[in-house]
């Protein structure tokens, strides 16, 4: 005969708010590693998806995520010149927060090196890849978007013509790709009025100079377009991507790149560190140190519910006791009454966790080896709750069945 | 009939505290009772007897003296020589004035499970718990629980429960202390019947003087001795004069 199943069947109703109310617990602390894990994912997928073996960034820089990195665009050229490279890419990353059918749109702008890459590597749920230079984009479905919306960047208004699923930046801010000319365009993009007092103030500062005497064409020109001018840099990118030839070392080639004055190499390995050790590393460890204050908290209140449940039964333990059952039975009901309570709290806080989790802003990603790491916890959790009420159950005398 | 001792006790004492906190709980007292005899210990609040009947039941071990059990030395002063638990278990059945059975479980199953911490099979403790419930008068209420019995009935399955394991003597304390007059003398009649068909020693603490006539013998207690010249057999059984000692 199984008392602990006989006790728990008798106090049905209580037993089972318990175990929900444990279950909740649970299921926060289950959530709390699932962000923890969405958060270290999230960095790190852009890094994993775009595929690239090496990172080429501003010189002295840790860009372009954990800080800001800007490339003049002929880097490319140059890297792809290298010996071993098979292909270089453009990277340009930048968020934008703007409005959209009267709600905000925050989003990750990351250029694609048009025509090179077209997204085809994008995980797209619906729609295609980019087909054309300008004006259409590719949006994750955090962003609210869907195929064929229109959305104005700018001056110029952006069609989606794809959707991905999954695919956000380190702040959960979901990932819209253009052409890196869009991009740039979205990214530099100035009201005509400022176009305007720059010219006025670059025609004012050729004044100032003797330019305007010997070189009055100059001084006209300062007064046209940016792009026109040869002394004035293109808008500078992020990042090169760049992808060595098979059976080529990438530190072979990071480390000839790295002779160049103007630009700092990270393989793949190193740009996931950086992110981790920079942009999330203080939200993972408040995370997680409020995870391990939640387990600390659950094992209390389990510790207080066992040794209450424990009280209710004093009578029974010393009547039992009484007529015979030694301390291992008795310790034994309390132990099974808190491996069950511990077991169905951890499969009410997955159950609801699976249905709860998806409509959480941030991804919450329960993994097969952190649901058996907190299977363990819970485990070493209902142990050791069940120690109270166990030391309680084995001071209780017989003499105690003698004064109800 | 075996009307061999089944508990013999040799001037057991109990002292709490010391000095000028000391209390005398029980002094000297030497009482015998035989296989098949009822014997009740009667005496007012605060006289000793729920502490000989714990003493007897190897719960609260005396200060000095010697308990024996169907012949054998079981406590010697303050030592136990046999481990309490198990002994109890397998020679020892006991009844109490209410609450007695495990609330979470049935009627069968407070049997049962007296059958089954003494190593019982579970097929076995279910038939032989059936039994003694019918044997008792309570087989059809089985399977309810404590709380879906009468006062009387949760005695009669108390009363099974201290047979289960087929014990040599056993130990009531104020069983019919929450049953009314007819019901109190019912299951007073239920431990005659008992003591004599099973063959088991029984000491039944009680107040009631109304169902005195059930009893083999009467004891009484007062300030934790058993006052001389109270022992009464009633019905031809043999009894042996009490020792007392101031």
């Amino acid at each position: 005969m199984n008392l602990a199943v006989k006790d728990i069947r008798h106090n049905l109703g209580r037993f089972a708010l318990t175990a929900l109310g444990i279950g909740m617990l649970l299921m926060i602390v289950m959530g709390m590693g699932g962000i923890y894990r969405g958060i270290t994912e999230d960095a790190t997928l852009l890094v994993d998806k775009t595929g690239a073996d090496l990172w080429v960034v501003q010189r002295g820089t840790r860009g372009p995520f954990a800080e800001v990195s800007r490339l003049p665009p002929n880097v490319v050229d140059r890297v792809a010149a290298v010996d071993g490279v098979t292909q270089a890419r453009k990277f340009v990353y930048h968020t934008v927060q703007r409005e959209h059918r009267g709600k905000r749109l925050r989003m990750a702008v990351l250029g694609l090196d048009w025509p090179t890459d077209r997204g085809e590597w994008l995980p797209l749920t619906a729609g295609r890849p980019l087909a054309q230079n300008h004006y259409e984009m590719i949006a994750d479905r955090t962003l609210g978007l869907d195929v064929g919306d229109r959305i104005t960047l700018g001056k110029d208004i952006f069609t989606v013509v794809g959707l991905t699923d999954g695919m956000i930046d380190s702040g959960g801010n979901g990932l819209a790709f253009f052409t890196a000319p869009d991009a740039q365009t979205v990214q530099f993009d100035l009201p005509g009025e400022a176009v305007r007092l720059e010219r006025a103030a670059r025609r004012g500062r050729a004044d100032r100079i003797d330019l305007s005497r010997t070189q009055p064409p100059l001084v006209e020109r300062a007064e046209g377009e940016s792009a026109n001018i040869p002394a004035l840099a293109p808008p500078a990118i992020s990042a090169v991507l760049v992808r060595v030839q098979p059976g080529v070392d990438p530190l072979v080639v990071a480390s000839t790149i790295s002779g160049w004055a103007d630009v700092s190499v990270y393989t793949r390995e190193d740009q996931r560190q950086l992110l981790l050790a920079g942009p999330v590393e203080k939200a993972k460890l408040q995370i997680g140190l409020f995870r391990v204050l939640l387990t600390i908290i659950s094992a209390i209140v389990m510790a207080l519910i066992l040794y209450t449940m424990t009280l209710d039964k004093l009578q029974s333990i010393a009547l039992l006791k009484l007529i015979g059952a030694p301390n291992r039975v008795i310790l034994a009901m309390i132990l099974q009454q808190a491996l069950v309570l511990g077991a169905l709290g951890f499969g009410i806080a997955y159950l609801i966790g699976q249905r709860i989790f998806p409509r959480f802003p941030r991804r919450v990603i329960l993994t097969d080896g952190d649901l058996i790491e907190l299977a363990a916890i819970v485990l070493g959790i209902s142990v050791f709750s069940s120690l109270l009420g166990m030391w309680k159950a084995a001071r209780v005398s017989p003499n105690e069945a003698l004064s109800g | 009939m075996d009307n061999s001792l089944a508990i013999e006790t040799r001037l057991l004492t109990k002292i709490y505290g010391s000095g000028n906190t000391e209390v005398v709980a029980m002094r000297d007292v030497s009482l015998t009772v035989r296989r098949g005899e009822v014997v009740a210990l009667l005496g007012p609040s605060g006289s000793g007897k729920s502490t000989v009947l714990t003493a007897v039941g190897l719960i609260n071990p005396p200060t000095a003296g010697q308990i024996f059990i169907n012949g054998n030395l079981v406590v010697d002063g303050p030592r136990t020589l046999v481990n309490p638990t198990a002994f109890r278990l397998a020679h020892i059945g006991f009844i109490f004035q209410k609450s007695n059975l495990i609330p979470f479980l049935s009627a069968r199953e407070n049997v049962q499970v007296a059958i089954e911490l003494a190593g019982g099979r579970s097929g076995t403790a279910l038939r032989r718990a059936l039994e003694l419930l019918d044997y008792l008068g309570v087989a059809d209420r089985a399977d309810n629980l404590p709380a879906a019995l009468s006062g009387g009935q949760q005695q009669r399955v108390a009363v099974a429960r201290a047979l289960a394991n087929r014990p040599s003597i056993i130990l009531a304390d104020e069983p019919t202390a929450a049953l009314d007059r007819s019901r109190g003398r019912q299951v007073m009649e239920l431990f005659a019947k008992v003591a004599h068909e099973q063959n088991a020693g029984v000491i039944v603490v009680t107040h009631d003087e109304r169902t005195l006539e059930v009893f083999d013998t009467t004891i009484e207690m007062e300030d934790g001795v058993i006052r001389p010249d109270t022992r009464h057999a009633r019905h031809g059984l043999s009894t042996e004069t009490s020792q007392f000692k101031v």
